[in-house]
């Protein structure tokens, strides 16, 4: 970068400023909006002057929904639990089984091999209302509707192909003669796994795992259908501010500042394995 | 060759086995490697080299026929059971790890100490020459430096065999031959085995005792190279072998009079007196009609009084001459060790001596004499 001249670098500044601002307004609105009452959000003309307040925190965490006619519990802290423990166990199952399918598929050409991972793959392309009915009804029947277990299972259709397509290209990326090099030198082909193959993905498959989470995390339709009030992530559970007696905008922007935040946190965190991870394609095998 | 280090017996490798795009890599291969023996198996793209080199190894399965090192059946073990070392042609070193570390890494599970293994490194590094890149990281090296911390990783370890794909195809000719003689001497000196693969004659000569040829999955010849170069087996050895390739020519046999006549096409004939050939090779001469002769471009010499040829290039290469004529209706090289003043154009009289002389079977291309003796 050092071979720029100083206007390209304040062009190049102003660019970047420009869609930073295109993508960051409505959060940064939102966020403004969670320190508001919703007297001063709906005021005409909107202004960035106001009283800051935490009165919408404080009413989630609470549990309490004071509107100016009549109070009512609601349980977004739960929700918020239930789309972390969503989340991370259906994330944690689908790396569990992915990451060793992804390399059996990567390493091992068998029979029906690319049939299977296709077949895999193709949970994606189907609209999710397709296999709900169905899956509703039998849920019912052998007792899996309404239980984490039951929710964490369907939300592999989500994670599992996801973590299993993104992971094997990073497998088939490192030279087998590296993982060959390694049994060679009086290793098993478990500990090549290990050693070898898992740390060089590692970073493969942190993307892989962060991009399984926020499609997790965001998922709406399996737990509208498949979940009762007390098993809601958060994705549904935003509904409830939409009350009788009017759109609280102050709380669903301070749940929505709430919701993303363990998103936001584990992107930033995993940031640096996502470039490590981009970058992996220029390792020479 | 009392016990023999290394056995393959009748070894088939066949991929895809039953399918579309079968491919039969490795036909009925047998041979045997001795204590202490340099082998090159030698050949073009293809011709299974490398295929058999990973069966060793393990990292193919022989589809069929066995694979015996220091008299245990290996072909059906893991390649960690195995006993052998590598070092690949693609390099493979970890990327995460120094070149130091990748070169100690092999001792790892050896009960070395810790001054011990980096005494290792280190002399495996200065026999190398890349003591300056120890400390660096695979990514940032040359792929020549690559080439050499690779196979100081596998030469460093204890290890029954040494397989050696494609050992020194990255380095610059000079560093190539110093490293040339220090290996060799390396393995000499502690008595190891070791199996190389290339498609470079002057490495298999250097390095190997006995180099084997092979073409299109078939062990063409397994033998020094010396014999290679002075008794192959065949037409394909033959042509294969040595630089610039035998000049061949088709010929028809004729004996008469105390006379033993090769009729070339273009009316050229190679006249000899029959005694300086065997009389069991002049038996075996009177049944064939047609043969195919073959001489090295080194033994072809040139003479006032030789048959006649046209040259069509001459080229001094720094220390020989190689002159390419029109001859015997195809076309003849010869070597000459000086700066040889032909100009393209002019006639220069060839002369083949009966000892210069490769017959092979025109039908089989199997060798019946070299030199005026049977093969």
């Amino acid at each position: 970068m050092d071979h720029m001249s100083p206007i390209e670098r304040w062009l190049r500044g102003i660019a970047l400023t420009v869609v930073v601002l295109f993508f960051m307004f409505p959060i940064f609105w939102i966020v403004l909006m969670s320190l508001q009452t919703n007297e001063t959000i709906l005021r005409s003309p909107p202004s960035m002057v106001f009283e800051p307040t935490f009165g919408n925190y404080v009413a989630i965490i609470a549990g309490r929904l004071d509107s100016n006619v009549a109070s009512m519990g609601i349980a977004f802290m739960d929700n918020l639990w239930n789309s972390i423990l969503l989340s991370v166990g259906s994330v944690a199952v689908a790396l569990l089984l992915g990451v060793p399918a992804a390399y059996a598929f990567a390493r091992h050409k068998f029979r029906g091999s690319e049939e299977v991972a296709f077949t895999l793959l193709s949970f994606r392309f189907a609209p999710p209302l397709l296999v709900l009915l169905p899956l509703s009804l039998y849920f019912q029947q052998i007792g899996l509707a309404n239980t984490y277990l039951g929710l964490i299972w369907v939300y592999q259709l989500i994670c599992l192909p996801l973590i299993l397509w993104i992971v094997r290209g990073y497998f088939e990326d490192i030279s087998p003669d590296l993982e060959h090099a390694y049994r060679i030198a009086g290793h098993s082909w478990l500990s090549t796994f290990r050693r070898i193959a898992l740390p060089l993905a590692g970073p493969g498959i942190a993307a892989a795992g962060l991009l399984a989470f926020i499609f997790a995390w965001n998922n709406f339709i399996f737990a509208l259908v498949l979940a009762s009030a007390d098993k809601q992530p958060v994705t549904v559970g935003a509904l409830a501010f939409v009350t009788a007696s009017g759109i609280q905008y102050g709380q669903i922007a301070a749940a929505i500042v709430l919701s993303i935040a363990p998103t936001l946190a584990l992107a930033l965190y995993a940031q640096r394995y996502l470039v490590e991870g981009l970058s992996l394609g220029a390792v020479k095998g | 060759m009392s016990e023999a280090k290394l056995q393959l017996e009748a070894v088939d490798k066949i991929y895809n086995a039953g399918g579309a795009r079968q491919v039969h890599a490795v036909r009925s291969l047998d041979m045997t490697v001795a204590p202490g023996e340099i082998v090159a198996l030698l050949g073009s793209s293809g011709c299974g080299k490398t295929s058999t080199l990973r069966m060793i190894a393990g990292f193919e399965e022989a589809t069929r026929g066995s694979i015996r090192l220091d008299g245990r059946e290996i072909h059906r073990l893991a390649p960690a059971k195995r006993n052998v070392a590598m070092a690949f042609e693609g390099y493979s070193l970890y990327p995460p790890l120094t070149v130091r570390e990748n070169i100690a890494f092999a001792l790892k599970s050896s009960s070395l100490s810790k001054t011990a293994v980096a005494e290792r490194v280190g002399e495996m590094a200065h026999m190398l020459e890349i003591e300056d890149v120890l400390d660096r990281y695979p990514s940032s090296i040359s792929g020549g430096q690559q080439q050499r911390a690779s196979l100081g990783r596998a030469l460093i370890r204890d290890a029954g065999l040494y397989l050696l794909d494609e050992p020194m195809g990255q380095l610059e000719p000079q560093l190539r031959a110093l490293l040339r003689g220090r290996i060799k001497f390396y393995i000499k000196e502690r008595g190891l085995t070791a199996i190389l693969v290339t498609h470079d004659q002057t490495e298999a000569n250097a390095l190997a005792d006995r180099i084997a040829v092979m073409e299109d999955g078939v062990l063409q010849q397994f033998d020094s190279p010396a014999h290679l170069k002075d008794r192959p087996a065949n037409l394909f050895t033959g042509t294969f072998i040595g630089e610039p390739p035998m000049n061949v020519f088709e010929a028809e046999v004729r004996a008469d009079s105390g006379r033993l006549r090769f009729g070339l096409s273009g009316g050229v004939v190679l006249d000899y007196a029959e005694e300086e050939f065997s009389e069991a090779l002049r038996r075996t001469l009177a049944q064939k009609l047609r043969v195919t002769l073959g001489v090295r471009p080194h033994a072809v010499r040139l003479a006032a009084e030789g048959a006649p040829a046209e040259v069509t290039a001459n080229q001094w290469l720094g220390d020989q001459t190689h002159i390419a004529a029109r001859f015997a209706g195809g076309s003849i090289v010869t070597v000459e060790h000086h700066h040889a003043p032909y100009a393209k154009g002019e006639t220069i009289g060839v002369v083949l001596g009966s000892a210069d002389l490769h017959v092979f079977d025109s039908q089989t291309g199997a060798a019946i004499s070299h030199g005026g003796a049977l093969a």
